[in-house]
This record gives structure tokens, sequence and C-alpha cells, in this order.
């Protein structure tokens, strides 16, 4: 199994280790309630390393993701600023959703997921020999990476590494900053999978241990997969392989909203999208307090048409279960549905994502 | 490491099993079972007078990550049910052979005997 140079840390600290897509992470340190809490009230920080940073480097880096992502990087205008983006297959499927910085014309940065990376690099590289072979797409596995989330993440993160304040202290939300470049850079961005402020952090491999410390030592708990989940979930914010993969539209999936159909131009994946009317949508579900625990996979009965969970839980903030699912287009917030839990049907609300955000009910 | 009291019985689907004076018994989940599922969530407990088989699912255990099944250790009919315990379900984390679920009258007490000893149970979860 693959692990972060953080893995030796996490075993130090008593934590509970899963196979998270080949690698070996922690789901948490003794409490993923606690740790879920602590970001929404306080500070808390994942070891994300398992990501991959990409650098897209050269003449035409813009031209080259305004054809391979389904949201328009001409949006990026200012240095730093970031945009959330899927990356479609021709049929419009979805391939993974990340992260893309932009710095200057001849360099941006995407952010990938670890399931995908492997066939993101392959696929990015296909589509960079057939459209802009001068284009290098650089793997950063040099660079580990740690978010730091919750109301005081931004104080704790300048206490524990003030030499990243000058950087990080003007930032606005989803924009980054680099320090340097080459082995010796990092990288400090406003942005984040938890509905909470913050900065994911980029730092060379051997140094990722000492900043790790360093932000515990100022009050930052650590915190596993299982609270980044119940965090993200709150949030409304799509995890890869349960709201989408390679057999969904992003315009089946709730993420409309990162596409742009508006402009001219072309992307992979456009024709397909502009070809078929979404007859599916993902929006949230909830049961009243004490009623039982949506999961993913769970069938929902609707007056139009059968749906299914792609993820669900216990909502900690919240203290009732709360899904995402994919229903049928013509149901909407306010509907009441039945889910399909073990013998019984459970009545649930149906809602406009976000849960929580911010340490606040949504719904 | 695991907790393991010496002074219960334990069925291989990870319950425990408390002799009472009244020639009941309490059943909860074991220290490695709570580990294993993480932080609960939601309790289903089942129905007073319920007639239970032996290894018959009777009670849901959900956790923020899973839901579990809870098993009948032996054939009996339940005699009480923890319905208060989710109001307090941390406290089959912190606690969990105090945090119990049901109480059962053994159709033959003989069977309890069969279940694991604390030794068993240990060697059974490595």
């Amino acid at each position: 199994m693959k692990t972060t140079p953080l893995h030796e840390t996490h075993r130090t600290a008593g934590a509970k280790l899963v196979d998270f897509a080949g690698w070996d992470m922690p789901l948490h340190y003794g409490s993923q309630i606690e740790e879920h809490h602590a970001v929404r009230r306080d500070a808390g920080m994942f070891d994300t390393s398992h990501m991959l940073a990409i650098d897209v480097e050269g003449t035409g880096a813009r031209a080259f993701l305004r054809y391979a992502l389904a949201n328009n990087v001409d949006r990026l205008t200012v240095p730093g600023k970031a945009q959330y983006a899927c990356l479609l297959a021709e049929d419009g499927g979805v391939l993974d959703d990340l992260i893309v910085y932009f710095f200057t014309e001849d360099f941006f940065r995407v952010i990938v997921n670890a399931g995908t990376a492997d066939a993101d690099l392959a696929w990015l590289g296909n589509l960079r020999s057939r459209i802009a072979p001068a284009l290098n797409l650089r793997p950063r596995r040099d660079l580990a990476m740690i978010a730091v989330q919750g109301p005081n993440a931004r104080d704790k993160t300048f206490a524990a590494l003030p030499e990243l304040r000058a950087a990080g202290e003007p930032l606005g939300v989803f924009f980054g900053a680099r320090i340097g470049a080459g082995a010796s850079e990092r990288f400090i961005a406003r942005t984040g999978y938890t509905g909470e402020d913050g900065f994911e952090l980029l730092v060379p491999n051997d140094q990722v241990a000492e900043v790790w410390m360093r932000l515990t030592r100022a009050g930052v708990r650590p915190c596993g997969l299982g609270a980044r989940d119940t965090l993200r979930l709150e949030a409304g914010m799509s995890l890869y392989g349960h709201e989408i993969d390679e057999k969904v539209t992003p315009l089946e999936s709730g993420l409309a909203w990162t596409v742009d159909l508006k402009s001219p131009r072309d992307f992979v994946g456009k024709a397909a999208l502009l070809a078929r009317v979404p007859a599916r949508q993902v929006l949230g579900l909830v049961l009243p307090p004490k009623g039982g625990v949506l999961r993913a996979h769970q069938v929902v009965h609707t007056p139009h048409g059968d749906g299914e969970i792609t993820s669900g839980t216990f909502s900690p903030t919240l203290n009732q279960s709360v899904a995402l699912a994919r229903l049928p287009a013509a149901v909407a917030p306010g509907d009441t549905v039945q889910v399909a839990v073990r013998d019984k049907r459970l009545d649930a609300r149906v809602v406009k994502p976000p849960f929580a955000r911010h340490g606040q009910s949504k719904i | 490491m695991s907790s393991i009291p010496d002074n219960l019985r334990y069925a291989s689907s990870h319950e425990w099993m408390r002799a009472e004076s009244d020639g009941t018994y309490t059943v909860g989940i074991s220290d490695f079972a709570q580990e294993q599922l993480g932080d609960l969530v939601f309790l289903e407990v089942p129905e007073v007078g319920r007639k239970l088989a032996a290894g018959e699912a009777c009670a849901v255990v959900e956790s923020v990550k899973a839901a579990s099944d809870v098993y009948a250790p032996v054939a009996g009919e339940v005699v009480a049910a923890n319905e208060g315990l989710s109001d307090a379900l941390e406290q089959v984390n912190k606690d969990p052979y105090n945090a119990w679920l049901f109480r059962i009258k053994p159709s033959n007490p003989a069977d309890v005997q069969k279940l694991m000893d604390a030794a068993a149970y240990a060697k059974s979860i490595g």
C-alpha cells in the first residue's frame, strides 16, 4: 500500500489507518465526531498528500486547459485565482474533479484526486500530445499536502508557520500563492473541502513532518478521512466515486455551476452535454433526529421514479442523518421521499445542499 | 488492546452476556466491537416480549461509518430493552460493558455456557 511522508507521524499518534484508493491513510485518531467538531468550531488538519499536484508549464497552458476542462479557465484573470472544475471524457462522463490555480500564462497548477491521479496524468498526457506537444505536465510527488480548516485555521496556521503569513494573509477565498520555486517551494491556498475557512498547504516531502508538528503544537487537531467525509458531505461537496464518476455527467450531479456552456469555446465532452437533457440531479435528503442513518446505495422512492443515495451519513453538526442522492429531475426541494433502510421505508425531506457551512446549519 | 472482562460470556459476533441474579442475562457489544465501529450515532433495540432464535438479528447499532446488526447470543425472550441508551450512545464507546442493549431470558440456560469465555474471546479477536 502507498504511504504519505506523514505515515509514521500518524502511526505514532495512534491513528486508525484504512485503505483509501490504495493509500494507507488515517480514518481517525480516536473520535471522528470530535475531529469533525474541531473543524467546525476551531481548527483541524488533514494529511492530503495522497492527492496530486500537476503543474502545467509552457506556452499555451491556458489554451490547453480551456479545452481540457469543463469549467472555463478564461475566468481566471488574476494571478493566484483558483477554480473548481471537472475533467470530462468525450461522452461527458466525469473523469475527475479538481482545482485549477492560475499563476502565469505559462504556469497553471491542478490538484487532482488520489484514486484518479494516474489515469488523469495519462489522459492529460494524451490530450497534450494531440493539441499541445510543447507543454510540460509535471506531477509533483515531491510535494506533500496538508489542509488546515476551521474558523481558527488562519490564526493557528500563522502562529505555527509565521513564514507563511506574508503570502497567506492577503489571500482572498479561492486564491493561492507560491513561495519560492522548484525543490524548496511552498504553496498556500485559501481552499478546502470542509465548508470552513482555512488553507491548503504544499511543502516539500522532507519538511512536512516538521510542519505537521508545528501545527499540532499551535493547537490544530489532526483529523482523519472520516471527519473529512462528514464535513464535505455537510458542505454539500461531491466525492469522486460517489456523486460523480465516469458514468454520469456534471449536469446530472449538481455541478452544472462548474460547466461553462455559454461561451463559444469548445471543450472535451461539450457536444455530449449539449446533446441530452439531464434526467437526473443530485439533491440533499434529511431524516428527522433519531430517525436512523442514510447510507450510499440505498434506494430512494419518489412519485417520479426511483433514485439512489450517493453518500449518506450522520451529520454531527445537525445531529441527524443527511445524504446526497441522485434523483429524477422532477423531484424538488421540499418534497418528501421514501428511503429503503433495511426492512423499512423512512420518510426523508428533500433539501438543496449544503446542509451546514461555517459552523451553522443551512437547512 | 480491547478490554475483555472475565465475568462475561462472549459470542463470535461480538456480543457480551452477563448473568443476573434473576436468571436473565444482560446483552451488550464488546469493546472490540465498539472500537471497530467508531463513534455510535444510532441504536435500535428489540421489543420487550420478542422471542429470539440464537443468532437472530435483533438490534442495530450504527456508527458514523457503518451499520451493524446485533445478534441474539442464545435463544430466548427479550425481558427488557435499554430505550434510554439512544440519548447517550457515547456510553457504548466509553463504557461498553455497562452500556447494555437488552436483557434476555434464555430458553435453555445451558446455552450460555456454550459461548466463549474471556480467554477464548481474546484469542478469537487476535
